[in-house]
């Protein structure tokens, strides 16, 4: 606690602590549309997400390896994934989208158990980080330092957000997603073949976290066995955003992206992924508390 | 099968389990391990099959005895600091009464403060349901492992060396063999005695429709503390034990073991069938022996193998072993089929 007397001496640092934990709430909240999107549509909570996101991560960091410049990778990756998530989505998810909650949550875990692994295995178990070269913006007589690759990443997140509700809006297989969302049964009976359209959510899902992933490693580092706090960064700002409110999605994003910065700062880095955790725990209680109170309950 | 053979074939297995470790002594770890094992599946199953409140945070109980238990092992005899810089070498030799002494005094307040845990815990996060409970316990668990690894009066990640176990004629793996037998031996016997009670028909009432529990009369959130309380003390005791056993805690990968030992006491109960008393043991045997040999000829490549297994698991067997029998045979199990009015 000994930072927080830094922070009042030295109010510009905080300044620094707010925009650079905001900024990374922009990559937070990337992977958290597609959670939102799984989880309103399939009903299932997808603990893999972060192994997508760090599959995305390696798959840009081999594309900067032979030398095409990491942004690139923000495509490139979501296409991957996009593959892999279909790939997922015909093995294993379509025996679970009707089932119990538990059965999906479970079954998804496993997966990402075996993804690590196989990660660990093919990648290696290094910290790995690939540089864009995009420079350094310094505000405020260089006292407020921030990676352009930040910028870049808010960004696309705002662009990809754009996109994604347009493209649940007006395009064909966009409305299928969205009346199967209602009722899937009613859907099935209007001709819609709902098998596919969760393929391609669950795929749109693995895409949109390969783009993170990307963001991820440029900004950031990866090694294999980091997903699963990205997975309930997803969770969490899907929690307190509600499904299918994107635009709550980035709001809620942003929010998280500081307040860990801040936490991170005051309590000392070790303790960061802690406050990550004990947060989410913190979050349930105190909403499953407030709808208690108008006697209704977290389903 | 007849009486007499079935008499013979129980005595038989039963000198067999008592006299395991005399007979292999080269496996006294992984034998105690499996009674653990079994213990962890008996307690998931508390909450997890006959509540049907799927929990993947027991795992805090269990590293949280085993850290009350280190830390009161170590500031019994020892000063803090002399302690950290003997590393667990041979100073740290107790006699075997002052070890006694300190591992019971150890376990007993690891097993008093999961209790208690338990029930504050409990006040918030029982009141959670359904996926929100799942990952809220999932964090849960986390959470402690990371608070434990930044924490330096527990050693932070560095972990924690427990006192070396004294030199008797008899060794650390057979004492600890027993322990667990007799630890997971006394748990089934009191789960069994509570499933038989009334306290078992409303654990099962929760589940089957928690409103309507409530709605007739069930004080639901007083049940569902004094589960998670039985199962925190079992788990405690068995962490404080464990740490013992390995002789060295590190906060993410023995203590707060979420992506292993917390995943697979699910694992077990699900494979040996949820809901069942002996569902959770016959899967945790099977789990185990089929974990170790995974652990031994696909080094490198186990977790892949048991993220393959958790997916055939929950996919194609999500009712288990006994789960699939009492399909096969409902009779047995003193269900009525054909024309009567199934109960």
């Amino acid at each position: 606690m000994d930072n927080l007397l830094l922070l009042v001496d030295a109010p510009v640092f905080s300044l620094q602590l707010l925009i650079d934990g905001l900024l990374a709430g922009a990559i937070f909240a990337l992977a958290a549309y597609g959670m939102a999107l799984v989880w309103g549509v399939m009903n299932i909570i997808n603990i893999t997400q972060g192994e997508f996101v760090i599959l995305g991560g390696f798959v840009t960091l081999y594309l900067s390896y032979l030398g095409i410049h990491p942004l690139w990778g923000v495509p490139v990756s979501a296409l991957a994934l996009f593959i892999v998530g279909w790939g997922v989505y015909r093995l294993v998810i379509f025996r679970i989208v009707d089932r119990d909650l538990f059965i999906s949550i479970l079954a998804t875990f496993g997966i990402s158990i075996l993804l690590q692994q196989l990660m660990n295995q093919v990648f290696g178990a290094d910290i790995q980080n690939a540089d864009p070269e995009l420079g350094t913006l310094f505000l405020f007589n260089d006292d407020v330092a921030i990676a352009n690759i930040k910028f870049v990443a808010l960004a696309i997140t705002i662009v990809t957000g754009a996109l994604l509700m347009l493209f649940l809006r007006k395009s064909r297989i966009g409305q299928a997603i969205r009346a199967t969302a209602q009722s899937a049964r009613a859907a099935r009976l209007m001709g819609i073949n709902t098998d596919r359209v969760y393929a391609t959510t669950y795929a749109l899902n693995a895409a949109l976290c390969g783009a993170t992933g990307s963001l991820v490693v440029m900004t950031w580092v990866i090694h294999p066995f980091i997903g699963l706090i990205y997975t309930v960064r997803s969770f969490m700002i899907v929690v307190i955003a509600g499904l299918g409110n994107l635009a709550g999605v980035v709001v809620a994003g942003l929010g998280l992206g500081a307040a860990e910065n801040f936490a991170g700062f005051l309590l000392g880095t070790e303790f960061q992924a802690a406050f990550v955790f004990s947060l989410l725990v913190i979050i349930l209680v105190w909403r499953n508390y407030r709808l208690g109170k108008k006697r209704q309950y977290l389903q | 099968m007849n009486s007499s053979l079935k008499t013979l074939l129980s005595i038989g297995l039963g000198l067999f389990i008592l006299t395991a470790p005399l007979l292999f002594p080269n496996y006294q770890t992984q034998l105690a391990v499996l009674w653990l094992m079994v213990l962890l599946a008996l307690t998931w199953d508390i909450m997890g099959g006959q509540m049907g409140y799927n929990s993947f945070g027991n795992i805090v109980y269990f590293g949280v005895g085993m850290y009350t238990t280190a830390v009161i092992q170590r500031g019994l005899f020892f000063n803090v600091d002399e302690y950290a810089s003997m590393a667990g070498g041979t100073e740290s030799q107790l006699s075997l009464l002052d070890y006694l002494l300190s591992l019971g005094l150890g376990l007993a307040s690891g097993a008093l403060l999961c209790v208690v845990l338990a029930v504050v815990l409990g006040a918030g996060i029982l009141g959670l349901r359904g996926h929100y409970f799942a990952i809220c316990t999932l964090g849960l668990g986390i959470a402690a492992g990371e608070i434990a690894s930044g924490w330096d009066f527990l050693g932070a990640g560095s972990g924690l060396v427990t006192p070396l176990f004294p030199e008797t004629f008899f060794g650390r793996g057979i004492f600890f063999y027993y322990f667990f037998l007799i630890l997971a031996a006394v748990s089934f016997v009191v789960l069994r005695y509570l499933y038989s009670e009334r306290f078992g028909l409303a654990i099962n009432a929760v589940r089957d429709d928690e409103d309507k529990a409530e709605s007739m009369g069930l004080y639901t959130t007083r049940y569902k503390t004094i589960a998670w309380s039985v199962a925190a003390v079992f788990l405690a005791l068995a962490g404080g034990a464990y740490g013992n056993l390995i002789g060295f805690i590190d906060p993410m990968d023995v203590a707060f073991a979420g992506p292993t030992l917390g995943v697979w006491m699910v694992l077990m109960a699900i494979l040996g069938g949820k809901g069942t008393l002996w569902g959770p043991v016959i899967g945790a045997t099977i789990f185990h022996i089929t974990q170790e040999l995974f652990w031994t000829y696909l080094l490198g490549w186990q977790r892949v193998a048991l993220g393959l297994l958790i997916i055939i698991i929950v996919v194609f067997f999500p009712r288990g072993i006994l789960g699939w029998i009492r399909e096969q045979w409902p009779e047995r199990f003193g269900q009525q089929v054909d024309g009567e009015e199934q109960r």
